[in-house]
């Protein structure tokens, strides 16, 4: 039981990184907050120019969001940061995986908004246009808030997912909680590092995942 | 324009690397013919044990499911990896991935097996209990065929986000706390294409992957 304590939570070595630890957790959150306002308002506004149905312009955007939906954002992250230099794109790590994850987030807010928009009854459009409405005065005022109210579960769930990916900054060395963590085990050849940024992942994101949870219920199908 | 082709989508260095390409796309095959079996049978063990009888039980996988669904797949990941050496259990990397994405995609497919067996009127249990069905074939034969139909989809995209998450695996491909270095045992599809080739980058066009070392 001593041996396990001493491994896991060695109280000097919590004391000593908690510092780090909680600097990581700072930039964990910085990062999350300007991915998930980024990629939510990029999302949107991809949805809404898909809704004026202009062909290639909605090819061009299907293209994007597919490519972005189906690669890994490990891999988009490792072209971007390591790949990019080579054509004489330099940019800063953090700046990276902010851009990365906002258009990972974008791709599929753009998606989910889509079948919102699509989930409203054309009559609703229709009605709309003839009391004279204006194209986007409908898709503002009638279409999305009925279509974003649709889409809050599924749009809960994935913000949570891409958020939870800022870990994976920490391959191209952006200072989040995982790489304080596993850069303080390396230099303690000691565990507690690493149980500490688990612990911290936890208290962040166990009240999300209990708020998608609520929201699940809340917003439930009514079976029959 | 040249340059972009030159770098990115390099036809020699993309014939050089092909092979080993092929080798880590045998690797992904294979970690998703690991993990996806023992996830979604794991998670129709999670999903049962959290609509067990007993509240003890219940409460129990609601916070087991939750604490895995809250810590992101890579941090579990170098925990089992890189944390559990320190306690004397030293896992393979493909062993240590195959536990990680166990208790995290279990979490995930529970969830959702959860939805769909709860999407099962209780009229169904009754109605094949009365007929003489036991518990067990019950579930096997009338409540679980209505509930995975139910949540399908689900099920599907669910496993889609796994295939494409065992693009982290290659972060344990390699020496503890040096991502991404030459040797290791896990060799993964981006790690093999990174190894092929000194600093061009048509490799990652094809693979996707990471090129020369962050260390």
């Amino acid at each position: 039981m001593n041996a396990f304590l001493d491994t896991f939570f060695k109280p000097n070595l919590i004391a000593q990184y908690l510092p780090s630890i909680l600097k990581g957790v700072l930039t964990t959150i910085e990062i999350a907050f300007a991915v998930v306002i980024t990629g939510l308002a990029l999302g949107l506004l991809l949805a809404v120019v898909r809704s004026f149905q202009i062909k290639p312009l909605n090819a061009l955007i299907v293209v994007f969001v597919d490519m972005f939906r189906a690669l890994p954002p490990l891999v988009i992250v490792l072209i971007v940061y390591f790949g990019l230099p080579n054509v004489g794109v330099s940019i800063p790590s953090f700046a990276v995986l902010w851009l990365v994850l906002s258009l990972v987030l974008a791709s599929f807010a753009e998606e989910i908004f889509w079948a919102g928009i699509l989930s409203v009854p054309k009559g609703q459009w229709e009605a709309a246009r003839s009391t004279g409405f204006t194209f986007l005065g409908t898709l503002g005022n009638i279409v999305l808030p009925q279509a974003v109210r649709l889409t809050v579960p599924p749009i809960t769930n994935r913000t949570v997912a891409i958020t939870k990916n800022t870990a994976l900054g920490t391959v191209i060395g952006v200072p989040e909680i995982l790489n304080q963590a596993t850069t303080a085990q390396s230099f303690s050849g000691n565990a507690t590092p690493l149980m500490m940024g688990a612990l911290a992942y936890i208290i962040l994101f166990i009240p999300v995942v209990a708020f998608g949870r609520y929201l699940e219920t809340r917003f439930a199908w009514r079976r029959s | 324009m040249d340059a972009l082709i030159h770098q990115f989508f390099n036809l020699d260095i993309m014939g050089r690397a092909l092979p080993l390409v092929l080798t880590g796309l045998r690797m992904t095959l294979l970690l998703c013919l690991i993990v996806i079996p023992l996830g979604l049978a794991g998670g129709l063990l999670f999903a049962l044990a959290s609509l067990s009888g007993s509240r003890t039980v219940r409460w129990g996988m609601i916070v087991v499911i939750d604490f895995f669904r809250a810590v992101p797949p890579l941090v579990l990941l170098i925990f089992v990896y890189s944390g559990l050496p320190f306690a004397g259990i030293r896992l393979s990397p493909i062993v240590a991935v195959a536990v990680a994405f166990f208790l995290n995609t279990s979490s995930y497919y529970g969830e959702i097996y959860r939805a769909g067996l709860d999407s099962i009127g209780r009229g169904q249990w009754d109605a094949a209990r009365s007929t003489g069905l036991s518990a067990l074939s019950t579930l096997a034969h009338v409540v679980l065929p209505q509930a995975i139909r139910n949540v399908l989809p689900d099920l599907v995209s669910n496993t889609v986000e796994v295939v494409k998450l065992t693009s982290i695996a290659s972060v344990v491909g390699a020496a503890r706390n040096a991502l991404f270095r030459r040797h290791g045992a896990l060799g993964h599809l981006q790690r093999l294409a990174n190894r092929a080739c000194g600093s061009n980058l048509s490799r990652h066009a094809m693979a996707g992957g990471p090129t020369d070392q962050p260390a």
